[in-house]
């Protein structure tokens, strides 16, 4: 894959040239440096296969275009790259909106093309006509139809440069078939121009020194670091900043690796399944330092109840998420990067806030995760920390949606950017398996583990042929409680134990599956076996399932109930 | 309260489509909208008229406008200095023997007379809503068949913002 990567780039056109549609595109996907393309085919981009069919870039053919569009999620995420996917038009193109959505939330940059009919049929309820612009404007950063071909240099290039500038996003371009067909000169010198699309990546020094100000005055400050450090390649400088200050720091969950999950000043993911020392922090908060996180109502609680005698920082490149959902007193509009640079050269507190962090630091002690190890039956949250053992943590953990995407926060702690991949806003089940196909793909040397639900793994199940035909080494490890565990759980909750169907007696054979998809599976009940095939899959060349039979009955915690404050945990101690 | 927010826009296909979707989103319901060219080629300006009572939600809407790629520029003008107006046309019941007491009637309104017909005429006015309205409210006791408003079209006066962007146009090269 590799190889061809740097020969393509290096046969790159420059000057213009005539050529068709098709051509173009490719032409100016070497030139972005697109490695791979998630897709696949239909009858409106017969066209733009025919041009792949001539090499250069690799394509991943994924058994259903949502498995595409979320592999490139996966590929984005761990590499801080744009992905890249193509579906045709009509239902190839209305099968990403899941996965569209998903990286509009999670702020993953996607590029994403789609066939469409011919411009002389748009309109008249064609075969396979969809109108996927008006679909997804509300889902893209922004949107596409080109309708002549001369646009179509012009209109990738601005593609590339909206879905990674700014705050990430996915940008979709619908490419009728006659545009691809056409011929039109292509060149892709001239830079791009879009008056209406300008981010303030520097922040104002005047907010700058105010922010620094109330750090001087602070005696309980909190960082809530999310993955706008990430998206910034802040992690660093987020390191240096709360070193310097020594300001405690709480990621959200999308912002896990960007501070150092073994860090002195670490106090773990917060929110709903947060730890107590983080929502503790985030609740008596004298400052709380929000550093690219939206303050989403699963890390918040009940707003009424939220950092209400803190002073609110709050750095974002989107100006929109400042006072959203959150009063600020502080707005930052900017890179969370260069605002950090800007606040390191800000002179060091006067106050002592010693006796917070030791506090909160006590309670981080007091209070870790847990949960209780019986012999009859595996733990969901061993078989996470088992794989956090055989991976030396080095691993890249991708999840699905649920309570092991819960247990997998909790009990892996990421050491670095890039390890972790999740959907976190949209919360998408059926996200697992493709994402890490598209991660492993992204960093084919990394041990890449899918631990997914037993539901949500059905959901793309077929995307396991993807892991046999290109040998991908992902480690499928289905944490598998025969039930819709975190549907479950709030049923047994909040709704008198009555699991209205939210239980999954009647499965499919996973190992036998794995088996017609010729990859090998094995069935998991206890620990010991867990470590030998673990240890195992470390050494493997190619991919392997895990079906892990857990304790069904288990639950996550700690837990805010809804509509509680953070402060209100439940669950914090056996 | 009614928001008055003026907008400036690429003149697009799908650009009027992007923005009231943004509207919905937040629940509200635009009182009215008037879309047109400025004096820039390919610049339009799309003047909404919104009611709200929260100006949190004004600002969120405001800035999820603003991080449109095809919106040069949101202002709220409802606090400023503006010169607006909206036109209506309003087809009132006037058989012969009251024509001659609506003309009177709309005569300080400086409206005009488009058209007649057997039993009504068409009238035409300019001006600000509140102007508008009270033209309305004299003529609907004679009863009005037909009304069409036009929605309030608005800019500052003095600062002419579309010139503005135009010149962030000509020279931003990124």
């Amino acid at each position: 894959m590799s190889t061809n990567l740097h020969e393509a780039v290096a046969g790159a056109a420059t000057a213009t040239a005539t050529m068709s549609g098709s051509k173009m595109l490719l032409e100016a996907l070497r030139q972005e440096h697109v490695e791979v393309i998630f897709g696949y085919p239909g009858g409106a981009v017969l066209n733009l296969y025919d041009a792949i069919f001539d090499g250069g870039i690799s394509h991943v053919l994924t058994r259903h275009e949502q498995g595409a569009v979320h592999a490139a999620e996966g590929y984005a995420r761990v590499t801080g790259r744009p992905g890249v996917v193509i579906a045709t038009s009509g239902p190839g193109a209305t099968n990403l909106v899941t996965g569209i959505a998903d990286a509009m939330m999670d702020s993953l940059p996607l590029v994403v093309i789609t066939g469409q009919v011919a411009t002389t049929l748009i309109g008249s309820d064609a075969f396979q006509e969809a109108s996927i612009v008006g679909i997804t404007m509300p889902i893209t950063k922004h949107n596409y139809q080109v309708r002549t071909v001369e646009d179509l240099p012009r209109i990738i290039k601005e593609a590339f440069h909206i879905a990674t500038h700014g705050r990430p996003g996915p940008v979709l371009v619908d490419l009728p078939k006659d545009v691809t067909a056409a011929m039109g000169s292509f060149n892709y010198d001239a830079p791009v121009r879009l008056p209406g699309y300008q981010p303030t990546i520097i922040p104002h020094k005047r907010q700058i020194r105010k922010l620094g100000q109330a750090i001087r005055e602070a005696k309980q400050p909190v960082i809530l670091a999310g993955a706008g450090i990430l998206h910034a390649k802040a992690s660093k400088e987020l390191v240096s900043f709360a070193e310097r200050f020594q300001i405690p720091v709480v990621n959200t969950l999308l912002g896990l690796g960007a501070f150092p999950g073994n860090h002195p000043l670490w106090l773990g993911m917060g929110g709903m399944h947060g730890t107590f020392a983080a929502n503790t922090a985030l609740h008596e908060a004298d400052l709380l330092i929000n550093i690219g996180a939206r303050f989403d109502d699963r890390l918040t609680g009940n707003l009424d109840h939220f950092a209400q005698n803190a002073l609110v920082a709050h750095i974002d490149v989107d100006p929109a998420e400042l006072g959203k959902n959150v009063a600020t007193d502080i707005p930052i509009v900017g890179d969370a990067r260069e605002a950090l640079s800007m606040l390191l050269k800000e002179p060091p507190s006067s106050q002592d806030a010693g006796p917070w962090r030791e506090r909160l630091q006590g309670l981080k002690k007091e209070y870790p995760f847990w949960y209780q190890e019986d012999d009859e039956s595996l733990k969901p949250q061993r078989v996470v920390e088992m794989i956090h053992e055989v991976s030396a943590g080095d691993a890249v953990i991708v999840t699905d949606v649920g309570q092991h995407q819960m247990w997998a926060a909790q009990f892996y702690p990421f050491l670095k950017p890039r390890q972790w991949v999740t959907s976190g806003g949209l919360g998408t089940m059926g996200f697992g398996l493709p994402a890490a196909i598209g991660a492993q793909v992204g960093l084919p040397q990394k041990p890449v583990f899918a631990i997914l639900g037993d539901g949500g793994f059905q959901m793309t199940l077929q995307e396991l042929q993807v892991l046999k035909d290109y040998e991908l080494p992902v480690k499928v490890v289905i944490i598998n409680n025969f039930a819709l565990g975190m549907v479950r759980q709030w049923q047994e909750l909040f709704y008198s134990e009555r699991y209205s169907h939210s239980l999954l007696p009647s499965q499919p054979d996973f190992v036998k599956l794995a088996g017609a998809f010729g990859i090998p599976g094995v069935r998991i009940a206890s620990r010991q076996e867990l470590q030998r095939v673990l240890v195992d899959s470390m050494t493997m060349k190619g991919p392997i399932l895990m079906d892990c039979r857990v304790n069904e009955a288990e639950n996550v915690y700690p837990m805010v109930a809804p509509g509680k404050g953070i402060h209100e945990m439940v669950g914090v101690r056996p | 309260m009614n928001r008055i927010l003026s907008v400036i826009v690429n003149n697009k296909p799908g650009v009027l489509n992007r923005i009231t979707g943004l509207f919905l989103r937040k629940n509200f319901n635009i009182q009215s909208i008037t879309v047109g060219p400025t004096e820039v080629e390919g610049l339009s300006r799309m003047t909404f008229v919104i009611k709200s009572e929260d100006s949190r939600i004004v600002e969120q809407v405001m800035k999820q406008l603003h991080k449109q790629i095809d919106v040069l520029k949101v202002s709220d003008i409802t606090d400023s200095a503006v010169v607006a107006r909206e036109l209506v046309l309003i087809k009132v019941y006037s058989p012969a023997p009251q024509r001659a007491e609506v003309k009177h009637l709309i005569e300080p309104f400086r409206a005009s007379i488009l058209d007649v017909g057997r039993e009504t005429i068409t009238v035409e006015a300019t001006g600000k809503s509140d102007k508008i309205e009270a033209l309305i409210a004299l003529l609907r006791p004679y009863g009005i068949k037909e009304m069409a408003r036009t929605g309030l079209t608005a800019f500052t006066r003095e600062a002419d913002t579309v010139g503005e962007v135009a010149k962030i146009n000509r020279n931003l090269v990124i």
